[in-house]
């Protein structure tokens, strides 16, 4: 029995689904189109799965997602499990999909997540996801708002290390500029550093390109078993290591305003993959706000304490940085529709390992670091990623 | 549309019944002498069920806010821009309030407030404004 998961699985397949605004599709339908199109990448079919695991729809509120989508699918799996850990979801599906294989319970597992978050919300459902946020008793009759609990976060990071409104919008103008070399991303057109400090107020200091978009989309993963890697139509890309840690949901809970579980889970990705952060050629770190993404690099190991904001000016995470980060352009423009956001990220990940982005292709694409991040800097998950087995 | 209020629980409600009295309660561990918010039944530093309800003096300090511009609901329309902030309390637990009253806008991390109450339906909200010292 084995207690790593490094080299004990592999991801053979990837894709999205449409991206941006595409009315009059379900939920469950951007699911299989991107579950569809991620099979036909692995070069395998139906037949080869044996199991899923997926999140959750706020549009389409299953009570049990995961076998919603398996029959909408045809699929009857001998594993399969929905999860709810908001933004972080799709990382940790990635590790439970990689135990099940390690474990010898499945196979090939499709990962799936996505959303119609864009147009799929009705009104009610729209208010009430708004009404939903924070603690019922202790958080929400303050009125608090999404981008508030990020922007509280945000000042203290300000407060304690100097960070700089300049440095939050860079990571935005960088965003959309990788994101403008994507042939399907939501938000193409150039923005500056200008542009972020001039747009609409939302919930000081952040500002509305300070905010990651809201999309129609979904991302699928086909991981298998590394005895298959010589069937596939493309290299495999192996799973090094995986980490996760949790320390709140309720931002009132958190241990720290500076310091979160980003940490503690891409040490233990490292750990697991016998890598450290000077070995990561990019990264793809979760961005629903532009705070975020700083704050990630600084627990990744990228920037020490209270230099994630200067990382991000410097133009080090740009396409020709030192560590291309976000290199599709992210939530804050690539796309985000609840957790298929931090999905596409490994998504993106998986196909600049491969090298085949063209204009968008990093020089180096060795090992990568993937990081997702739901609730209030609340759940974490890190994954590794290699263009080798190590 | 009303602002939201509190879902009052069976393990919250001495909370809420000392706000209408003008007074700030939080819960003391019996066993390790923690003091915690929010409330609730378990202790998490040691999970003794054992607890009393202790008055906060209601001065704290903020630890960040943010200004809200974008209503997040209808109701808060009014309101906008309104500060939420986090609040270290004397006693050491943090908790959420609006910052509310004289120069609410002005307020800045480290700045010393003390809490009041908002009458909100049936419940009182404690909430919290600058204070001179
Ligand atoms: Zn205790």
């Amino acid at each position: 029995m084995t207690s790593t998961l490094r080299n004990q699985a592999i991801i053979a397949g990837v894709a999205e689904s449409e991206i941006g605004k595409v009315p009059g599709v379900t939920g469950l339908a951007l699911n299989a189109q991107a579950a569809r199109r991620a099979l036909d990448d692995a070069g395998m079919t139906p037949g080869d799965i044996d199991g899923l695991v997926t999140a959750y729809s706020v549009a389409e509120p299953y009570f049990m997602y995961g076998t919603v989508l398996c029959e909408y699918l045809g699929l009857k799996p001998g594993f399969c499990a929905s999860m709810t850990m908001g933004g972080a979801t799709g990382a940790i599906l990635l590790e439970h999909a990689a135990m099940a294989i390690a474990t010898g319970r499945a196979t090939t597992v499709l990962v799936a997540v996505g959303e119609n978050r864009a147009t799929g919300l009705t009104r009610d459902q729209a208010v009430a996801a708004l009404a939903a946020v924070g603690h019922p008793a202790f958080e929400a009759p303050y009125g608090p708002l999404i981008p508030g609990f990020y922007a509280m976060i945000a000042r203290r990071h300000m407060h304690e290390y100097g960070t700089t409104r300049e440095q939050l919008a860079a990571v935005a103008v960088q965003a959309r500029r990788h994101a403008s070399l994507h042939p399907n991303s939501h938000m193409k057109h150039p923005i500056t550093v200008a542009d972020v400090l001039g747009s609409k107020p939302i919930a000081d200091p952040l500002r509305l390109l300070d905010c990651c978009l809201i999309s129609d989309a979904a991302g699928a993963l086909i991981v298998t078993s590394p005895d298959r890697a010589r069937d596939l139509r493309r290299p495999p890309v192996w799973l090094l290591g995986a980490g996760e840690h949790h320390t709140h949901e309720h931002l009132i809970a958190a241990p720290s305003l500076t310091r979160f579980g980003a940490r503690e889970s891409s040490e233990a990705a490292y750990r697991m993959a016998g890598v450290g952060p000077g070995d990561i050629d990019f990264a793809e770190l979760y961005d629903c706000f532009t705070i975020t993404p700083i704050l990630e690099a600084e627990e990744c190991g990228f920037a020490k304490p209270g230099e994630g904001g200067a990382l991000f000016a410097g133009g080090a995470t740009t396409l020709e940085g030192r560590l291309p980060v976000n290199t599709h352009g992210g939530m804050l423009s690539h796309a985000h529709a609840g957790a298929a956001g931090g999905l596409l990220g490994i998504v993106e990940a998986v196909r600049q390992l491969r090298g085949t982005e063209g204009e968008r292709q990093v020089k180096r694409h060795e090992i990568a670091l993937v990081h997702n991040e739901g609730g209030i800097m609340s759940s974490h998950g890190t994954v590794i990623l290699g263009r080798e087995r190590r | 549309m009303d602002l939201p209020l509190p879902a009052v629980t069976p393990e919250t409600a001495p909370y809420w019944d000392g706000a209408r009295d003008g007074k700030l309660l939080l819960q003391r561990c019996l066993a390790c002498r923690a003091v915690r918010f929010y409330p609730r039944r378990t202790c998490p530093a040691c999970w003794s069920p054992d607890v009393e309800w202790i008055e906060a003096s209601g001065r704290g300090r903020i630890a960040s806010f943010t200004v809200i511009h974008r209503p997040p609901a209808p109701a808060f329309a009014g309101r906008v821009p309104y500060v939420v902030a986090l609040i270290d309390l004397d006693e050491g637990p943090r908790m959420m309030a609006n910052v509310v009253g004289d120069r609410a806008l002005e307020v800045a991390i480290d700045d010393a407030v003390e809490v009041i109450f908002e009458a909100r339906g049936a419940v009182a909200l404690p909430q919290f404004q600058r204070s001179a010292r």
